[in-house]
Formats: structure tokens, sequence, C-alpha cells
């Protein structure tokens, strides 16, 4: 404790010092440390939109150059379901969906998600003859805690499910969170989104889904909300206040 | 090294353990310790912003004036808690993502603010920071003991390494779904606490 005796002025001006060399330290750590965060953001989601074209396995380390050769990332307007230009590098739904000018209220806000970017970013992955032979469809939605991020991967067809990959979520650990549990992703292989009629079929199924199910898949044991959420997510996202517009028209059209 | 300082850095384990014996810092032992890696890193997070808390306290401790002791106290933590945040962000992305707010809740841990407060106010610079490391070693081998249980009977694995095969990837043993809640830590901390005090009988106070 201080020996000496306390004045008003001395007592501030020490606190304003220290606040300064703290300040000092914290923004010179932010700041110096910004390009590595940034730079593992993107490899995260560059390695989390390979596993949804499965082609994590061929990439082994080399995720950047994988992505960057077989991966184009493009910006679409989800009302008209057109390619428009756009910065999809720094990219995010969210910070949109905060801006009044830049998204909509949903009319059924099926995933819980309170408002919608107008626009999102679609990622066309290549095959090794550079035809396009996957679409990954980035995916948000309400599970029991908190808004689930995910993609889910397709075929060319736009309806044969090739993933469903998770990449950030705050489920419960050992319930929900095992929508991670690879046994479970490998459930969604060869799943139909869509019926003949064009609805939107995929969904989890408590108690286990039918073996000649085309679209259901097992619900998880012990987190019926979190299922329920990501049923209801692909429901809002492939419907038509989802990708559906861009789905119909990128089939009749492809890639402009 | 002096018996006085080893007393400070290896005290606080066993015998004057933060989390045993002062039953501080409960709240983050009962988030973290789902596994043995997110304990881990969040162990050595602690013992980073005990140890240098201590150590910037106790070299300016002759000079902080005493109506403001925590205010200052709380400004030097709060900045290394956010140092280490953006540490973790910049060199272990997913493990910052999965112990996202815990970090910064290190904040509020009563060890940190308690070892300024009890020991580094008084102290030298060099033996403040070892209590620190102390401190911080302390409240980890309890994390690391606690999730080892749950990670174990919980998920069947050990630092992800899979140990005992789960029935629904086709093994045998079947998950305690209590101990993969947080509030299950409580059961295990209990259990650590009789434990030590079976071992030392004078860490039981006396009625």
């Amino acid at each position: 404790m201080s020996s000496k005796k306390e004045t008003f002025g001395g007592t501030v001006g020490f606190v304003l010092a220290v606040c300064v060399v703290c300040a000092l330290l914290v923004s010179f750590s932010a700041v110096q440390l910004k390009p590595l965060q940034k730079a593992n953001k993107l490899l995260d989601q560059q390695t989390k939109i390979l596993e949804a074209s499965g082609l994590l396995e061929k990439a082994g380390k080399d995720v950047v150059k994988t992505y960057n050769e077989f991966v184009i990332a493009r910006m679409i307007d989800l009302d008209s379901g057109e390619f428009i230009e756009g910065d999809v590098i720094n990219f995010d739904e969210r910070r949109n969906s905060r801006d009044k000018a830049l998204s909509i209220k949903p009319e059924s806000d099926l995933a819980g998600i309170n408002r919608r970017s107008n626009t999102a970013v679609v990622y066309l992955v290549k095959d090794d003859a550079g035809v396009i032979d996957t679409v990954v469809l980035p995916i948000v939605g309400s599970g029991l805690w908190d808004l689930m991020y995910g993609y889910v991967g397709l075929e060319a067809d736009l309806n044969t499910v090739k993933s469903v990959i998770y990449s950030d979520h705050k489920e419960t650990p050992g319930l929900g969170a095992e929508v991670l549990n690879p046994a479970w992703k490998a459930l969604w292989p060869g799943k139909k989104i869509y019926n003949d009629a064009g609805e939107v079929k995929a969904k989890l199924v408590k108690g286990g889904a039918k073996a000649n199910d085309i679209h259901g898949v097992d619900g998880l044991s012990g987190a019926t909300l979190t299922s329920n959420g990501v049923t209801n997510t692909l429901q809002f996202w492939f419907g038509k206040e989802g990708y559906n517009t861009f789905i119909t028209k990128y089939l009749v059209e492809g890639v402009k | 090294m002096s018996s006085d300082a080893k007393k400070v850095l290896t005290g606080p384990i066993v015998d004057n353990n933060p989390i045993a014996l002062q039953v501080l810092g409960i709240c983050s032992a009962l988030a973290v310790t789902s596994s043995m890696a997110n304990a881990l890193v969040m162990t050595l997070a602690v013992v980073f912003v005990t140890a240098f808390s201590n150590l910037f306290i106790s070299i300016i401790r002759n000079h902080i004036p005493s109506s403001v002791r925590i205010i200052v106290q709380m400004a030097i933590i709060a900045s290394l808690v956010i140092v280490v945040d953006q540490v973790l962000k910049a060199f272990s992305y997913q493990l910052s993502k999965e112990l996202s707010v815990f970090v910064g809740l290190i904040i509020t841990n009563c060890i940190v603010m308690g070892r300024a407060e009890a020991f580094a106010m008084k102290e030298k610079p060099g033996v403040s920071f070892l209590d620190g490391i102390g401190n911080g070693l302390g409240y980890g081998a309890i994390l690391m003991l606690v999730a080892f249980f749950r990670e174990l009977l919980g998920f069947g694995k050990l630092f992800g390494i899979e140990i005992l095969p789960l029935v629904q990837n086709g093994g045998w043993y079947q998950a305690n779904g209590l101990l993969v809640l947080p509030f299950s830590s409580f059961f295990i901390i209990g259990l650590l606490i009789w434990a030590i005090r079976q071992w030392k009988p004078e860490q039981v106070e006396k009625d």
C-alpha cells in the first residue's frame, strides 16, 4: 500500500498512466495479431468448404492451394436468384442482416434468424476436368442455445446432398454437438432435399429414419431441439425465401 | 531455488490449492472441463494471467493509491486477458472458438483478483510472479483432473483420442451423459476435495 499521502491529482494521474500503458499493450497486440487472426478465420472457412465438397482429404495439408484451384466463390441475389458482383471474401451474412438496407424480414422465419441478408455467397466446386460438380451453400439457423452456422454440399443436380457440415455452433456437448459426429454426417450423402413436386422434404427424424427414406436422416438422440433447428434451417434455406429461386434459375441457365 | 520460493511455487498445487482449499474459481472450472485440450489451454491462459498480473501489480504496489487499488488491479488483469484472447485467436483458432467467452471470463476468476490483492500488494515482484505461476498451476491441476474424468467417462476419449469405443460408433462403451454436462464437475470437485482432505487431514476446517 502507498506510504505517501494520497492527493486527488496524484491518484487521477496514476490511474491515467496505468490506463495508457494498458491501452498501449492491448492495442499493440490487437493490431499486430490482426493479420494472423484473419488468415486463421479464412483458413477455417476454406477448410469447412472443402470438407463440404468432399475435397478435404485430397487437399491434405494444402488447404489454401486446393481451395484456390477448385473453388469459385460467387455472390448471388437471393430474391432474383441471379449471380451478382460483390466482395465475396469479406461477406458476412449476419452483419448484413443487421443492416435494414441489406436485408429483409422473412415472412416465415423458420430458421429463427430474424432478418436475412439479401445476398449470399455460394461456392461452386470444380472436379479435376474443370466441370462444376458440387455447389456448397452456407446455412444459418437457431439450434437450442444459439445460431448454428454450416454448409450444405450439393451434387450438380442441386438436389442430392453430398454433405451437411456445421462450422460453428454452441449446442450441448455430447447431445446437440453430435452434429459434428462423423457417423451422423455420414448419413447425409445421397439424401434428396426436394421431392418431385419441388417441396423441401429433407428433415431429421426423431427415433431414426426408415432405411428407404430418401429425405430423412436420423435425429440426434437426446437433442430434439437441435434436431428441429437443423430441420427448420434446411426448410428455410431451401425454401422460396432461401436458395430456391437461385437453384431453379441455376438449373436452367447454369453459371453466368 | 530457496526453500521459500519453492514453497510459494508448489504450495498452491496441493497444500493450499485455490480450488480445493480456498474454493475459488469454480465457475470456469465447471465450464471448460469437458475436454482435456480445453482444460490445458485454459490452464496455460490462467497461469499466464495470474503470473503477470501478480508481477506488474507487485512492481507498482508502492505507488498504487489504496483508494483505487481494486480498479487499478482490474485494469491490469483485464488488459492481460485481452492479450491472451488475441494470442489464442491468432495461433489456435479452433480452441479459441471452443473456449469462446471463457477466456474473457478469466477477468472474473477470483483466483487472479485474490492473489493480486492478498499477495502481490505486499510482496516483492519475483516472489509474486512465482506465486502467480503456482496458483495458476494449482487451478490447472484440478482442472486437468476434472477434465480427465469428464472426457474419459463422458466421451470415451482423452485429448480427443478414443480410449473407450462408444456404442454409437460401434464400440461397447455407453457414454455417461451426466458427465458431459457442466454441473457434473461439482461432483468431481467435491470428491477431489474429500480425497485431498483424507490425504491431508490438516486441511479439514474445525467446527
